[in-house]
């Protein structure tokens, strides 16, 4: 891969573990719009606890590893909130990516004559990004044409 | 949008864990056309990006209802839908199995809904809408956005049919009040997942648009368009 590319991937890490680890904290905490679909019919306290009414809700059973370490986006034995939630959630953008980019790696297709093909796709992709750094930034999206 | 346990029944459950198995596998199969040494560390970055939105729920309307995003729109964009089903798929798995999020035993359902059903609507309509609309900008903006937002309710009523299915509770013949329900919340929330799709795809098309999948393997309109002659400028 080109420098640029891995420019390209660290500034994505980067933004994925700030929302993750900072912006999550910010995060509404109400039933989503599953979970209250489901609650029609009972009654719920501030807190979303069903204190009346029958409702599919009810039949929700325990998480098969409710007791996970990392369970509900927290760190167990962490009582700060904020580092807890934060922490979990950069947990989690590393985990992912570990697993995302390990396991496509050893998918990718490799040795053939289209990765070739991909080098010299690469080196096209720069001219076509300074034409459309020069341009006028509408035309980003025709760029993308000419590399292809 | 993740199904706790309880929720469906073991059976129907059991039945969608094997129909998910096998649309991955093809997923696999297929999307290693498309994986090569680029596409593979940008896969696990938008896996790694959809994880950290996905714990961002956002308000929507009254009465203390959130919604997140579901990322199946922004992943074909990016990866296309193969690749893209694959990443939204290893977040399932990873939010099931180590955050608690999402029952295991629901798992087949939860990826049938987010990571196929939202995957396959939303590059369907890429697909569409990136030939009729103008190649600006504001053309693909609109495509991520609507591709996006309709994803999201298609996702609802793939749950709406498993609840038809394996449902836990009896309705009482009142299938059509959860479909309405479900549909109209995830109007709501497709608007989120509309400008967090759109927003995330034009960023990274200002800032490497060989990156975006839709705009490499989706065949360009006839006509040039008219930025044309302002890219060789």
């Amino acid at each position: 891969m080109k420098n640029r590319s891995w420019a390209f991937l660290a500034g994505g890490l980067l933004v994925a573990l700030l929302l993750a680890g900072v912006v999550s904290n910010y995060a509404s905490s109400h039933p989503d719009g599953l979970d209250s679909s489901l609650l029609k019919g009972c009654t719920v306290d501030a807190d979303d606890n069903i204190v009346g009414g029958s409702c599919p809700a009810q039949q929700a059973r325990e998480h098969e590893l409710g007791d996970s370490p990392l369970a509900d986006y927290g760190v167990r034995g962490i009582r700060n909130s904020f580092v807890s939630t934060g922490l979990s959630g950069v947990l989690g953008v590393l985990v992912t990516f570990a697993i995302g980019a390990g396991g496509f790696w050893l998918l990718r297709r490799r040795g053939d004559a289209s990765t070739r093909g991909d080098d010299t796709a690469d080196g096209t992709s720069s001219t076509g990004d300074a034409t459309a750094a020069e341009g006028a930034t509408g035309d980003a999206v025709t760029a993308a044409r000419h590399t292809s | 949008m993740h199904i706790s346990n309880g929720i469906i029944d073991g059976p129907v459950a059991a039945v969608f864990a094997a129909l998910a198995l096998a649309a991955l596998t093809a997923c696999v199969l297929r999307g290693r056309r498309d994986l090569d040494d680029r596409l593979a560390p940008m896969a696990g970055l938008v896996a790694a990006f959809i994880f950290a939105v996905q714990m961002l729920n956002f308000p929507i309307f009254t009465a203390g209802v959130s919604g997140h995003l579901l990322g199946g729109a922004l992943a074909a964009m990016l990866v296309g839908p193969w690749v893209g089903a694959l990443c939204v798929a290893v977040v399932l798995v990873v939010q099931a199995l180590i955050f608690g999020d999402g029952g295991v035993a629901m798992l087949g359902l939860n990826i049938t809904n987010m990571a196929l059903l939202g995957t396959a609507a939303a590059y369907l309509l890429i697909a569409v809408l990136l030939r009729v609309l103008p190649r600006t900008r504001a053309g693909l903006a609109v495509t991520a956005f609507v591709a996006a937002l309709l994803s999201v309710v298609v996702a609802s009523q793939g749950f709406v049919v498993e609840y038809w299915l394996g449902g836990t509770t009896d309705l009482g013949g009142n299938l059509a009040g959860l479909a309405g329900t479900m549909a109209g919340v995830h109007l709501l929330i497709g608007i989120g997942e509309g400008l967090i799709t759109a927003t995330t795809v034009l960023t990274v098309a200002k800032v490497r648009p060989d990156l975006v999948y839709a705009l490499r393997a989706l065949p360009t309109p006839a006509v040039p368009a008219v930025g044309v002659s302002g890219g060789v400028r």
